[in-house]
């Protein structure tokens, strides 16, 4: 059997499996499946060669009579969300050790649905396939987020849905629009790169597309559904949405929307880096102010894939390869600040940072994890967030340099409003809810140690991660400047 | 012996883990010792690389480390390079580092967080040398920013006070207002020369013409970082409040290192700044002007640390003014002798507060000459240094900066000489409240009275001679000496030199000059003895009402109240505005009129369905499903 199917498959053979196991076994089993997709990972990553094809490639007749083909493969910009994804699911499973979970068995067979929907997504050279990854990742999240979430969920999770599904559909119809127009009516990726439309309709595609992927990732302004839901959601429905979920969006851009309308791109790409920069800024100042732990990440949340939005549209190498290893780095950061607020709130039971105060001193270990994470995530150097950032300020900075002094004011911005964060939860004197903090546990200790230790090595040493993608980026961005070159 | 130079920055990073993970295991004993001796191995190979490259004909080497980052074109090796520069600082940061880490056993010997605060201080010394020892702005930026975590840290040593962990986040966020100036300069250097290696970008720069717009571009912004770093207006602000860390902090960090990491900076892009005269101005005019206000507050500010911290801006000012008239060497010389006697200085004041249970106001001081007699003479030392007496190290470069602005501009040395007259006073002034007169403390206080131990006597004996002798490095001809700094340092300046020219003040004027500021020191001295030491004067409580002057003085000239009204109020206001108004109610509420209408208009719909859509949904993924697996089992 192919590796990549069993990459695939594996995770949906783990939620059946684990719908129907002993509830004693589920986070044993959960524990275990996770690994597994990982170490199948870590056996692509080592076959992998970091050149611009494609490899591990799987194309099996699925539907044929509507040309629609399961055909997946991995090229290096995949590799690097494989492995994304299939590293943090492990940690988010392990995190999830802590929660109380009721109906543990449906909370991990979901989980593991999405992983599947996830990888496909990630590696779908069909566009049906693509499309369908797309929906199976989505709907286990809607189900978590309904079912473990908060007191508003249901209010909350019905606008999110409603959102996301409205931008679904605008990708649907654009996909069936441009399978309409290959010439033996395929779905086929190579088929829709190939296709020579005029730049106004090149420019729906773009919107159509852009739209979809916007509202995933969220991209100012239609990303109003994300603090409520991220602040509603169960920590672990929250880590999957920012950790791997929006990186569906953000891969659908390089991916799908600028080479399949690079003609659209060209006419709007620069709107919707305006858009992404004024994200970064719009989202940071409003960080400021927040007084709620999981909102104030949310709108961080949006400022940080800003920018790495901003990259991709200012489309040149440093942007793009920044773009890539701050997937990843975003998503190690985020997981992480998501699990320390968490950590918190379960402990004081509230999510106000008015009612928080000096728990660096009864919780010296989380401190330290708590400014490891901290300093990822405002990008001091020799910490991963600082190899992306630079990349990606560079390449919006090749692209317009006041572009570049918008979108970096995040370095101030973010500098400010995560102090101001951490000095409210973990400094000045402690009150009567925190004096008895308790500091972190065995797991947590875990979870956190393994997070730290990524956020410094990548920061360190980021180049055995820049090398998988680049040869990839390179190959993508000549078969898009070709064509816009040309006309 | 220069191939291991990656040991300097080694040691102390280890030092920061040893005594990082075993800072509840170790005893204070051995956190110490490891604490020092890290400091210390790396003072030795700085001493042997200097010895190494004073021998050696060749004057800059470059020592990779490995590759750090690669995208595309944009290639970022991690490696050092060693040359007169770099190999004087490497001693002044591993130096200084050792007497006040030895320093600090005595200092923080009671504190529970000992083992934190030095894994602290040496994770300060790595990065600090770093950034020294980078051979391209990149790395420089990573020490750049790694010593503003540290001081981060350090000012926010005792964070349970908010008002400590407040200062911390200021000195933070201010750094980082520099920062994006820094990085976005380094973007631009990357395009304008395609790397970032000061070998490769120094030899391009200076085959341009001198007024070019991208080096006048890319010299401002780097002086951006540079004002961040280096306490300057606007940027200053940050720096008093640092004044919350601990003392030895406050020492090596807001004074000796870190804080002239900005002239640091400039002197090594020398180049880039000689051919962009514009900004050269605008540094000459911003050290100037902060030069002169920093000193106007200090002379009327009460805490014995404030008035050094103020102190230290103000020389910093004096540095830029020094760098703003080409005078790189002088500027650099500066940095070192205010290193020895602001070091010094703090030192003394931390033993004062030591010996004084932590009172820091020199209202409560007085008469303390007898019971710390060491403190009283090694800071009356670095006193009569600052203040630019000769023959101790501040006159020697405080008046090589004099004479070159003289040379560019009258005016500038007007004021310059009128600063180094508050310099004076501020400094006698705070020497006198100290120590004579009569205590004026608690009677707990004076029964605790006591000279500090050895631990910390002994690094400020040796900074004191440090500070007496420290000017012979740099004996100008015009005194008889040979400048053996300048002749030194002269390889790192030699491309800017050809293009300036040299200074062309006689000798007779040179003379004239120094008697003109020596003597300007020498009244002030007078005056504040006169006012401290004859009348007896203590500064008012701060209820009193004061003249104008002098109110906007004692009150810091109120930049901080006009900062907090004019950005800080503003931003909180518009971070309400964007989320309440724009976010909640304006893009929200279209959403939610969106959701509405389609509500609305599925009522009808809805008659024909159950209603469960999770149901549906579920059924649509396993037909998705089955069908995959049927397909794929046909295959």
């Amino acid at each position: 059997m192919e590796i990549l199917l069993l990459q695939i498959f594996i995770p949906l053979i783990a939620a059946l499996i684990i719908l129907v196991s002993g509830k004693t076994i589920v986070r044993g089993l959960a524990g275990a499946f996770s690994l597994v997709s990982l170490l199948i990972t870590v056996y692509l990553y080592l076959n992998f060669t970091p050149d611009a094809t494609t490899q591990f490639l799987v194309d099996l007749a699925w539907i044929p009579q509507f040309g629609i083909h399961f055909k997946a493969g991995v090229d290096g910009i995949s590799m690097v969300l494989l492995l994304l994804t299939n590293l943090l699911i492990p940690i988010i499973v392990l995190s999830s050790f802590k929660q109380d979970v009721k109906d543990q068995n449906a909370f991990y067979a979901l989980i593991f649905f999405m992983q599947s929907g996830l990888l496909i997504v990630f590696t779908a050279l069909d566009a049906f396939l693509f499309y369908i990854g797309w929906e199976v990742a989505l709907i286990p999240v809607y189900f978590i987020c309904a079912l473990w979430g908060g007191e508003n969920r249901i209010k909350v999770n019905l606008k999110f849905f409603v959102y996301t599904i409205a931008g679904s559909l605008l990708m649907l119809l654009a996909i069936i629009y441009l399978h309409l127009q290959t010439p033996g009516n395929s779905y086929d990726i190579a088929e829709f790169y190939k296709l020579e439309l005029d730049s106004v309709t090149q420019g729906w595609i773009f919107w159509a597309f852009f739209i979809a992927f916007a509202i995933k990732m969220p991209v100012f302004p239609f990303h109003t559904w994300q603090p409520d839901t991220y602040t509603e959601a169960p920590t672990t429905g929250t880590m999957l949405l920012a950790g791997i979920m929006l990186k569906m969006g953000i891969y659908g851009v390089i991916r799908w929307l600028i080479p399949v309308a690079p003609l659209g791109f060209q006419a709007w790409g620069e709107t919707a880096l305006i858009l992404s920069v004024i994200g970064v800024v719009y989202a940071s100042i409003i960080a400021f102010t927040q007084n709620d732990i999981k909102r104030l990440i949310a709108y961080s949340s949006i400022a940080h894939v800003g920018l790495i939005s901003a990259g991709i549209f200012a489309w040149n190498v440093q942007g793009l390869q920044g773009a890539m290893i701050q997937m990843l780095n975003h998503g190690i950061n985020v997981v992480g600040m998501f699990f320390i607020a968490d950590i918190i709130i379960r402990r004081l039971n509230t999510r106000d940072l008015s009612l928080m105060g000096g728990i660096a001193k009864p919780a010296p270990m989380l401190a330290i994890a708590f400014l490891i994470v901290l300093l990822g995530t405002v990008a001091l150097p020799l910490t991963n967030g600082f190899v992306g950032e630079f990349l990606l300020l560079m390449g919006v900075y090749n692209f317009n340099i006041w572009y570049a002094a918008i979108a970096g004011l995040t370095i101030i911005l973010g500098a400010v409003y995560m102090l101001r964060m951490y000095q409210k939860v973990m400094l000045g004197q402690v009150n009567t809810s925190t004096s008895a903090f308790l500091d972190l546990d065995g797991t947590e200790k875990s979870v956190l140690l393994i997070i730290s230790v990524l956020i410094i090595f990548i920061g360190v040493y980021p180049q055995p991660i820049l090398n998988i993608s680049e040869a990839a980026v390179i190959n993508l961005l000549d078969q898009v400047n070709q064509k816009i070159l040309v006309k | 012996m220069i191939n291991l130079v990656w040991l300097i920055p080694l040691f102390p990073l280890l030092g920061f883990l040893i005594n990082g993970l075993g800072r509840n295991t170790l005893s204070k004993t051995v956190v110490g010792f490891v604490g020092c001796l890290t400091v210390l191995a790396s003072f030795a190979v700085s001493i042997g690389i200097f010895l190494e490259l004073n021998s050696s004909e060749t004057k800059s080497f470059i020592i990779p480390i490995f590759d750090w980052i690669s995208a595309g074109s944009v290639k970022i090796p991690f490696s050092f390079l060693v040359d007169p520069l770099s190999a004087l600082m490497l001693l002044i940061v591993t130096g200084i580092g050792f007497l006040i880490h030895v320093y600090s056993t005595g200092y923080m010997h009671h504190d529970a967080g000992f083992g934190k605060f030095f894994s602290y201080l040496n994770l300060f010394i790595f990065f600090m040398l770093l950034l020294v020892l980078g051979s391209n702005y990149v790395v420089m930026f990573i020490g750049w920013e790694g010593v503003g975590l540290c001081s981060y840290l350090l000012i926010g040593f005792w964070f349970s006070n908010s008002a400590y962990a407040s200062a911390a986040k200021k000195a933070f966020v201010m750094n980082r207002i520099g920062d994006l100036g820094f990085l976005i300069a380094v973007f631009l250097i990357f395009t304008t020369f395609n790397s970032v290696e000061f070998a490769s970008v120094f030899p391009q720069a200076a085959n341009m013409a001198s007024g070019d717009s991208t080096l006048i571009l890319i010299t401002a912004l780097l002086f951006v970082g540079a004002i961040g770093k280096s306490a300057q207006i606007p940027l200053f602000t940050w720096l008093p409040d640092a004044m919350a860390g601990p003392t030895p902090v406050s020492a090596l960090i807001h004074a000796a290192t870190m804080v002239t990491a900005g002239i640091y900076m400039i002197a090594r892009s020398n180049i880039l700044f000689t051919l962009a005269p514009e900004t050269l101005g605008v540094v000459s005019i911003i050290g100037l002007a902060t030069l002169f206000l920093a000193a106007a507050i200090a002379v009327s500010q009460t805490d014995i640390k404030k008035v050094l911290a103020y102190s230290t801006v103000s020389q910093l000012g004096y540095m830029f003014l020094g760098l703003g008239v080409g005078a790189y060497t002088g500027a650099f010389f500066h940095v070192i002798t205010h290193a020895f006697f602001k070091a010094l200085l703090f030192l003394g004041a931390g033993s004062v507060i030591h010996a004084m249970s932590n009172e820091q106001d020199m209202r409560n001081m007085g008469g303390l000459k007898k019971k710390l007699p060491v403190t009283f003479l090694t800071m009356m030392i670095g006193t009569i240094a600052i203040a630019g007496l000769p023959p101790f190290s501040g006159f020697f470069s405080k008046d090589e900066i004099l004479a070159h602005v003289y040379e560019h501009n009258k005016v500038f040395w007007v004021i310059a000489v009128i600063g180094a007259m508050f310099t004076a006073f501020y400094m006698f002034r705070m020497m006198f409240l100290t120590f004579n007169g009569g205590f004026r403390g608690t009677t707990d206080q004076e029964h605790h009275l006591h000279e500090s131990p050895a631990s910390m006597t002994i690094p400020l004996i040796v900074l004191a001679v440090l500070s007496a002798l420290g000017g012979l490095i740099g004996i100008p001809a015009v005194l008889g000496g040979g400048h053996w700094l300048e002749s030194f340092l002269a390889p790192v300046f030699a491309v800017s030199a050809t293009k300036t020219g040299a200074m062309t003040l006689d000798h007779t004027t040179e003379y004239i000059l120094m008697a003109i500021s020596v003597a300007a020191a020498l009244i002030a001295m007078l005056y504040a003895y006169s006012r401290y030491v004859k009348q007896a004067h203590v500064p008012a409580d701060d209820r009193t009402d004061r003249g104008m002057l002098a109110r906007l003085s004692y009150n810091k000239f109120y930049v901080d109240e006009v900062y907090n009204s004019l950005i800080t109020r503003p931003l909180d206001a518009l971070s309400g505005f964007f989320y309440k108004t724009v976010d909640k109610a304006g893009i929200d509420g279209i959403v939610n009129g969106f959701g509405k209408g389609a509500v609305e208009a599925s009522k009808g719909f809805r008659l024909l369905q159950t209603g469960m859509v999770g149901f549906y949904i579920f059924m649509m993924v396993a037909g998705i499903l089955a069908l995959l697996f049927y397909s794929m089992y046909k295959i």
